[in-house]
């Protein structure tokens, strides 16, 4: 508790006013932790925009998604009406939805560059694990809120992507059935599933990620920004115990990302007043026919942002549960015969397989393709736990690793490609290669990321000043 | 700090009282939880569909909804239903062995999965994830299918195939057959569909 703060009598208005506030909230103190004695690395570079980046696309799709309640209209008997009014109709109605269309797709496309400059230069490590577990919730929140959201039109894509995706849930065994139609709230999706959608949308989904975002930036602000170099910059601080290499966020950094800001809509209200659909794959051409549950729209493909999942969920077909089967039992030999463990832990290892190949066995593939789906996202949060280099950024570390990375980048483009593209029998062999490599580098990721050389790294971060 | 002794008594009670809290906290999700459930009125939803099956011409495919899911009427033709012992080596499950009573009632379960051969009455959801297939009953190679292909459907999302009869093929997503409903012909023309002879 701070002491009460008095304040001579001639002090100008603004002072005396600032004092009240501060003697009853922490105004001063939260401005100055966060903002202006908030110091971060000096050394950011083009991928630290976008962190700014993904609020201000929380901010729009709030702000939007709010005006867009005001006339939409959740019953399946309503609904696609309601958009096509609000497109037509409503005065401006068209600008606000394609803003929270195009909105929809740029926050994955933020959301993915910031997790990748996470992902590369080691901003998940010790002592910043609870910052990656947060950011991993919130994109599995932002997940569900995209697919939610992409219900709400009523079109042929909305109806059949989430007959699919609930559909998923009964897979599970046992309780599968009961649980998709827990979900539905019908027999098939239909009017209590639309509306329910629509709740979790715009209420209960978006408080969470509120809610996430900010224990985000909470946990950020108690351990610092970790840096392209991966330093840390709390080891080297003046006399006034600020570090050396770092600057006040603001104005340093509230300024530098005005300049990502303006770039970033740039390209946004290109998007939004010159193409909205951006080729069908901001909104898909499908989606523009009213949903018929009668018949499947011939083609049928989630939205970009969740193609590279979906083709890992295809992927998964009854041949290829004899090579998971032989992975686990490859997994369980190199166990048993080469690690070092003891031997309580080797019949433990033994067991589990034992246990795992009679699963895979036992419950058919599709079962298995949700599981390789969830996990394809859960196995992000054990991230901290599983790379083991000795140094955090890539800068430092061996040519090889580099290389591997980038192969895990062009990897999930060409998983999401095949994801938008039709079923085919090339395809099918290539998203089950791009499955195992996606797992096979972060599963390994223990034991390869021990390996080869790394390079010395500085006692302080990289910085020519311009 | 340190000088306090535990009173015993008062922190069993502490605990007696929290866990008796919890249960009342958990209880209270029941309510919430039970309001996801179908409602009385999306149950009582779902009467038999009666259908005038007359004027299906052979090889054309009607489509009725029934509980809100696409129903198949196909008048098969000859060529079509000879197709079907040709496939039956590429198929998982030609006799409808699986899951048997969810999926093909006793007077389905025989080659052609149907009373009578000439008609088809399926569900046409895909057993995989519940998108509805695309007809292809033109034979001969085409995109997404095989160069032998005799007829059947196409599931546009996840590419599993199945012939005329509804049966999957053998290494696809799909792990069953197509649904058949129960279903009654009350006359030569006119078919239920909802329920059978048994109900």
């Amino acid at each position: 508790m701070a002491e009460f703060k008095e304040i001579a009598a001639d002090a100008p208005m603004s002072e005396k006013a600032l004092t009240w506030i501060d003697n009853r909230f922490p105004l001063s103190k939260l401005y100055k932790e966060h903002l202006s004695e908030y110091y971060a690395p000096k050394n950011f570079n083009f991928f630290y925009f976008f962190g700014a980046l993904s609020l201000l696309v929380l901010v729009i799709q709030i702000v939007t998604g709010i005006f867009l309640t005001m006339h939409y209209k959740p019953d399946a008997a309503l609904a696609f009406a309601s958009v096509e009014y609000i497109m037509r109709d409503v005065p401006y109605g068209w600008l606000i939805r394609y803003m929270h269309s195009t909105g929809a797709s740029a926050f994955f496309v933020v959301v993915y560059l910031h997790m990748f400059r996470g992902l590369i230069y080691g901003s998940f490590r010790k002592p910043r694990e609870l910052v990656w577990l947060f950011g991993c919730a919130i994109f599995l929140a932002l997940m569900g809120e995209a697919f939610m959201g992409y219900l709400l039109p009523w079109g042929q894509m909305s109806y059949w992507g989430a007959q699919v995706i609930v559909n998923l849930f009964s897979a599970i065994p046992l309780i599968g059935p009961d649980l998709a139609l827990l979900i539905r709230g019908d027999y098939v999706v239909g009017d209590a599933t639309l509306n329910r959608f629509f709740a979790f949308h715009v209420i209960a989904v978006p408080l969470v990620l509120l809610g996430l975002v900010v224990a985000h930036i909470i946990a950020l602000h108690e351990v610092g920004s970790n840096n392209p170099d991966g330093v840390e910059i709390k080891a080297h601080k003046d006399e006034q115990g600020r570090p050396l290499d770092g600057i006040p966020f603001h104005p340093y950094y509230t300024v530098h990302d005005i300049v990502g800001v303006t770039g970033f809509l740039l390209v946004f209200c290109a998007i939004v007043f010159f193409a909205p659909e951006l080729g069908g794959y901001f909104l898909e051409y499908n989606n523009f026919i009213p949903a018929d549950p009668l018949k499947t729209p011939a083609h049928i493909a989630p939205v970009w942002y969740f193609t590279p999942y979906y083709s890992m969920l295809r992927a998964i077909t009854p041949e290829m549960m004899y090579a998971l089967i032989f992975c686990v039992l490859a997994a369980a030999y190199l166990g048993a015969t080469r690690a070092n463990i003891s031997n309580t832990l080797k019949a433990v290892v033994i067991g589990s397989a034992v246990v795992g190949v009679a699963l895979l066995w036992a419950i058919e593939a599709k079962f298995w393709g949700v599981v390789v789906m969830g996990g394809a996202v859960v196995i992000l949060f054990f991230l901290p736990w599983l790379d083991r280099c000795e140094v955090k950024s890539i800068r430092f570390r061996p040519d090889w690793h580099v290389y591997l990375y980038a192969i895990f980048v062009v990897n999930f483009f060409i998983l999401g490609y095949l994801g938008i593209q039709p079923p085919s029998a090339v395809g099918e062999r290539l998203s089950q290669l791009g499955t195992f490599y996606y797992f096979g580098f972060f599963l390994l990721m223990p034991w390869w990321s021990t390996l080869g050389q790394t390079k010395p790294v500085p006692d302080r971060v990289n910085f020519v000043a311009h | 700090m340190s000088e306090t002794t535990v009173d015993t008594s008062k922190r069993t009670w502490l605990i007696t009282s929290s866990c008796v809290g919890a249960v009342g906290g958990v209880a209270a999700v029941v309510p919430f939880v039970s309001s996801f459930n179908p409602s009385e009125r999306a149950k009582a939803a779902g009467a038999a569909v009666e259908v005038d099956i007359g004027a299906i011409k052979p090889g054309e495919k009607l489509t009725v909804e029934w509980r809100g899911k696409p129903v198949w009427i196909i008048r098969r033709t000859p060529e079509q239903l000879d197709a079907l012992k040709k496939v039956e080596a590429q198929l998982a499950d030609p006799e409808s062995q699986r899951n048997p009573t969810e999926l093909t009632p006793e007077y389905a379960r025989n080659q052609v999965r149907s009373i009578k051969p000439e008609f088809f009455v399926g569900v046409g959801i895909c057993s995989h994830l519940g998108c509805s297939p695309s007809d292809k009953f033109q034979m001969g190679p085409q995109a997404s299918l095989p160069d032998d292909w005799q007829g059947g459907f196409l599931c546009p999302c996840h590419g599993s195939t199945f012939d005329m009869a509804g049966r999957v093929y053998k290494n696809k997503p799909a792990p069953d057959n197509l649904e058949i409903p129960p279903h009654m012909y009350l006359s030569d023309t006119r078919l239920l569909i909802g329920e059978d002879k048994k109900a």
